[in-house]
């Protein structure tokens, strides 16, 4: 496992292209591209004010880069360095921007939510979506970009638009029965939107492309109720990670409950069901496997506050949809890896300290996670690693995401990142699984 | 005063010169249900009396009157003054008497005492029980107040109770009226929401017209150059025919994913009808070699039915690929059918194993259960009574053995055997015990009726004390005269008297030999000599209950009787005479 040295970088902002070819790093109000492999830089640009919010668009030509204190936002060309774009939303205020699938739109939300602008490079036409709501994930676009779904809000009542992308044609417009919509994801092939209510009901509903009502699921009633959605790459299973610490599995021909994980403090051989439980604590021993029974430290929310910590808040499938890692707020040191084909519990990496982000491979089913330490953790099936980063100064890992080929990870600090490149011995055993 | 009037009886009698009557009139008073008056009498009377009870003056009286206390007693004793003034007595019947009295009031002594034991025992007895009774009373009060501490208790729960339903109902109440108000509160929150939420999307609304209203300069995209699509295609008018386009390709898209999951389900049901067609290829392939060796009788109905099986399963076959559902039902069906046969084959498998391993533990025998249990049992018992042979065996060895040079134990079990002879003896005893009793009563019984035949006897004697007296005055010269002053027989009672007394001391010594010979002239009729059994024997015919009071009329009978036979004599004494002369003399000879 190598590590390169450190770049300077600032808000996290610092993303890999789509193609892989490419990273991108923002460091104050310069935006820095550097080639993946070299580490060379190759284009620097300099923004008009410090960067808030950095994005590839989806063929790696431009990267826009958004002011959001400004109303800003600035798109840059890698083909052509002098090309420039800017943006400008005017006294309304932006706080989000991002790219359409196409890679020639930007839509932007403006304040208030009042409305959705989207601004074409191509024909510089500019048109606004109205009523969208201002929710946990109220636009999402399917994953072959032919799709959007813009959550709304009017006269009291939720509605779901599905707009073309190529043309911004609404293709649907229909009420949702929710109280209050939370949140909305496409499944992985594009055919059916999943929408969830706010934490105070649970409720899940899957629409149909053409935006029939598929099915309906409550666990159930009187408390506080979904706090995450994920779908698997495969489109087979949703997975509902909710407040009472448990992540429901839903299947994709019934819609009905084929599992249920729990999160227990204390893990002992029948709730493990055979499989061994892993624990990776950072020290004295830090790959030290601990055979069940096993306690977890659980912090117990204050009652009194909103978004209490607990429940399962962050759902991950690998990329083969074999495994989902989870969190439980509660158990903040702890995540959780499910087998998806035995619809149990594999493993359970408890550190020491919280688990700030967790990543699977987007080629192998292999987790890594950071805690906010200087170190680097690992895990696939066979086992778990963990590896200190070699760089002076203390670096701290605080996020990390994957390269898309799986080659190497992009750490990052609180204002640095340095690159890991994974083994290539480990790559061949993993790549035998 | 009674004792008085009873001797003033005689008095008035003596006065009248007619002393048979006077004989006869005194022992009429002298009737049994007036002596335990007379005794009480008696003892109540001796202190009144002035002066001692007998005087220098009323000797021969107080004689009298003792000879008669004694007779009453059923003592035979004849007190009689040894001088004609009564000075003094002879004193070997009155030692006699005396004795006799001694020994009575010793025997009632030892009742007395034994009845006081027997009193002290009552009463010790009757103090155990009052303190019991106390004791139990004390209970009972202490269980009382327990019951009231209970019931005490009982109702303060139960006033608990109430109170707690009473609180029940209030926070039922209380809940009620909570989830009303928030209820109420919801909908007002509600309501309000929706109104803020209208006020604010309204402010949006106009922020969003003051905007455009406001033709906001800043709102602008600066590009240095227009860029091309990213698929390289120019931007296409928006036309109805667009719209169109867009529906025909979403449905497209719909169109093709769920032929693609269609597809993906008809590959799956394919694998599970080739899984289910090889599962049912194996079945048969199992169950058919089995069939005929192991059902036997059902055998033609099982092969209609395996016939029947291989049609469908062609059928099947056949309409696999046509009609998808009938294939699929009969498949189905037939998979079914086969798997309950199978299920029975291994059920029966399964018995049969079982049977087997049962049959292994038994020894290879086909004996049932039940009777392998009996057997059991059997040689169970079987083992049971050898060992109790074998135990008994051996303890009569060591019985054996031990009484050779051991003479204690020896002992103690002879002891052991002669156990049951004394209960024998015990038995015995106690039916010698219950003889022993009815022996005494007998005794008893025996001593009342020689009480009796004593009076009768006195009877008898005063009898013949006055047929005595007769003849003497017959035979004395003054017949006339006595005839004549009978009547005023004052001056005479003491000649009278004497023969009389003297008479019955003659049949006093005489008892031993002539007891009977004086009987009743009812009892006469035994004229041989009766035995102690015979008079028993006649005893028994009477009641011993009533007995006492029976002879007492009986005697009073008799003497009555008496009376009569006495004037009946006295007609014929001209036949009597000769045979009492006789009698007379033989006892005189015995007396000398």
């Amino acid at each position: 496992m190598n590590f390169s040295e450190l770049f300077k970088q600032s808000n996290q902002l610092c993303k890999v292209s789509p193609d892989g070819k490419y990273l991108a790093t923002c460091v104050q109000y310069r935006l820095v591209v550097r080639d993946v492999s070299t580490l060379q830089i190759l284009h620097l640009y300099t923004c008009l004010d410090q960067v808030s919010h950095m994005e590839w668009s989806s063929d790696s030509l431009f990267i826009l880069c958004a002011m959001y204190k400004r109303g800003l936002i600035q798109v840059w060309s890698l083909e052509q360095p002098d090309w420039h774009c800017k943006i400008d939303e005017g006294s309304i205020g932006l706080v989000s921007s991002r790219w359409s699938p196409d890679g020639r739109h930007i839509l932007n939300t403006t304040e208030f939510h009042l409305r959705v602008t989207v601004w074409s490079l191509c024909t510089k036409a500019v048109s606004y979506m109205k009523y969208p709501k201002a929710c946990q994930k109220g636009i999402d676009f399917s994953k072959d970009g032919g799709y959007m779904a813009l959550a709304e809000r009017r006269d009291c009542k939720d509605y779901v638009s599905i707009f073309v992308c190529e043309d911004w044609h609404l293709l649907r417009n229909f009420e949702t029965e929710t109280q209050d919509l939370s949140g909305l994801e496409w499944s992985p092939n594009g055919c059916v939107l999943a929408v969830w209510d706010s934490c105070l009901e649970y409720k899940v509903l899957l629409y149909s492309l053409d935006g029939r009502l598929l099915s309906t699921y409550s666990a159930y009633e009187w408390s506080l109720g979904v706090k995450c959605v994920s779908w698997s790459p495969s489109s087979q299973f949703l997975a509902i990670g909710s407040y009472d610490e448990k992540v429901r599995i839903l299947n994709h021909i019934t819609w009905g409950k084929i599992a249920q994980f729990e999160h227990p403090a204390s893990i002992d051989n029948t709730k493990a069901e055979g499989n061994f439980v892993l624990s990776v604590p950072e020290l004295p021993h830090p790959d030290e496997i601990c055979a069940p029974p096993i306690q977890i430290p659980v912090v117990k929310p204050d009652p009194d506050r909103a978004n209490p910590k607990i429940g399962v808040s962050v759902l991950a499938f690998s990329s083969d949809s074999r495994y989902l890692a989870s969190r439980n707020d509660n158990m903040a040191t702890a995540v959780w890896v499910w087998d998806m084909q035995k619809m149990s519990l594999e493993a359970v990496l408890e550190q020491t300290a919280a688990v700030r982000c967790f990543q699977w491979d987007p080629r192998h089913p292999r987790l890594a996670l950071c805690t906010g330490n200087s170190k680097l953790y690992l895990w696939s099936p066979r086992g778990c690693v963990s590896v200190q980063v070699p760089a002076e100064g203390g670096f701290q890992v605080q996020s990390l995401s994957w390269h898309c080929s799986g080659d190497f990870l992009i750490l990052l600090g609180k204002d640095q990142l340095c690159l890991c490149y994974m083994d290539e011995h480990a790559l061949v055993q993993d790549a035998t699984l | 005063w009674e004792r008085g009037g009873r001797l003033r009886h005689p008095w008035v009698f003596f006065s009248n010169g007619e002393n048979n009557e006077i004989s006869r009139m005194s022992h009429v008073m002298m009737s049994p249900s007036r002596q335990s008056n007379l005794e009480l009498a008696y003892s109540l009377s001796t202190y009144s009396v002035i002066g001692a009870f007998c005087t220098e003056d009323n000797v021969p009286q107080c004689l009298l009157h003792i000879n008669q206390e004694l007779a009453s007693l059923g003592l035979p004793v004849c007190i009689e003054a040894s001088s004609p003034e009564g000075a003094n007595l002879n004193a070997v019947p009155v030692l006699n008497a005396v004795y006799e009295l001694l020994q009575i009031h010793r025997r009632d002594m030892c009742t007395l005492e034994e009845m006081e034991k027997e009193q002290m025992k009552k009463s010790s007895s009757l103090d155990l029980i009052q303190m019991t009774n106390s004791r139990l009373k004390d209970q009972l009060e202490l269980s009382i107040r327990e019951k009231s501490g209970l019931y005490e208790t009982e109702r303060q729960l139960q006033l608990k109770l109430k109170t707690l339903q009473r609180c029940l109902k209030g926070e039922k109440d209380e809940v009620q009226k909570l989830q009303s108000i928030i209820a109420s509160r919801a909908s007002q929150y509600s309501h309000d929401a929706k109104r803020k939420e209208r006020e604010a999307a309204k402010l949006k609304e106009r922020l969003s017209q003051l905007l455009i209203d406001r033709k906001d300069k800043k709102l602008a995209i600066d590009v240095l150059n227009n860029l091309g699509r990213s698929d390289g295609k120019r931007s296409q008018w928006r036309t109805t025919k667009a719209t169109a386009s867009h529906e025909g390709e979403m449905y497209k898209f719909l169109l093709c994913d769920y032929e693609e999951s269609q597809k993906s389900l008809v590959l799956e049901n394919a694998e599970l009808k080739k899984v289910l067609q090889q599962m049912k290829k194996e079945m048969m392939h199992i169950l058919s070699p089995c069939q005929p060796s192991s059902r036997g009788a059902t055998a033609d109905e099982e092969l209609a039915e395996s016939d029947e099986d291989e049609k469908t399963r062609d059928s099947s076959r056949d309409t696999l690929d046509q009609s998808c559902e009938h294939a699929r039902e009969q498949l189905t069906n037939s998979i079914r059918l086969q798997w309950r046969k199978l299920r029975n084959h291994v059920e029966k498998l399964d018995n049969q194993a079982s049977q087997v391993l049962h049959q292994m533990e038994s020894n290879k025998d086909m004996i049932p259960f039940e009777t392998h249990q009996d057997e059991m049992e059997r040689m169970r018992h079987e083992v049971q009574q050898c060992k109790e042979f074998i135990h008994a065996q051996q303890q009569l060895l060591q019985q054996q053995l031990s009484t050779s040079f051991d003479d204690e134990t020896a002992a103690l079990l002879y002891d052991c055997y002669t156990l049951e002879e004394k209960e024998r003896l015990k038995e015995e005893w106690r039916l010698f015990e219950e003889q022993k009793r009815n022996f005494e009563k007998e005794r008893r019984n025996f001593t009342e009726a020689a009480i009796r035949l004593g009076r009768e006897k006195q009877a008898f004697e005063e009898d013949r004390a006055a047929w005595f007296k007769n003849h003497f005055l017959n035979m004395t010269p003054f017949t006339n005269r006595r005839r004549c002053s009978s009547s005023d027989g004052q001056s005479s009672l003491s000649i009278i008297s004497e023969p009389e007394i003297r008479m019955s001391v003659k049949a006093h010594k005489a008892k031993a030999s002539t007891y009977t010979t004086f009987s009743t002239p009812k009892s006469s009729r035994s004229t041989a000599a009766p035995s102690t059994t015979d008079l028993y024997r006649t005893l028994r015919l009477i009641p011993d209950c009533s007995s006492s009071m029976h002879s007492n009329q009986v005697w009073q009978e008799s003497s009555t009787n008496g009376d009569e036979d006495i004037r009946i004599k006295s007609k014929s004494r001209g036949l009597h005479c000769s045979d009492l002369d006789i009698f007379a003399l033989g006892e005189d000879d015995s007396l000398t």
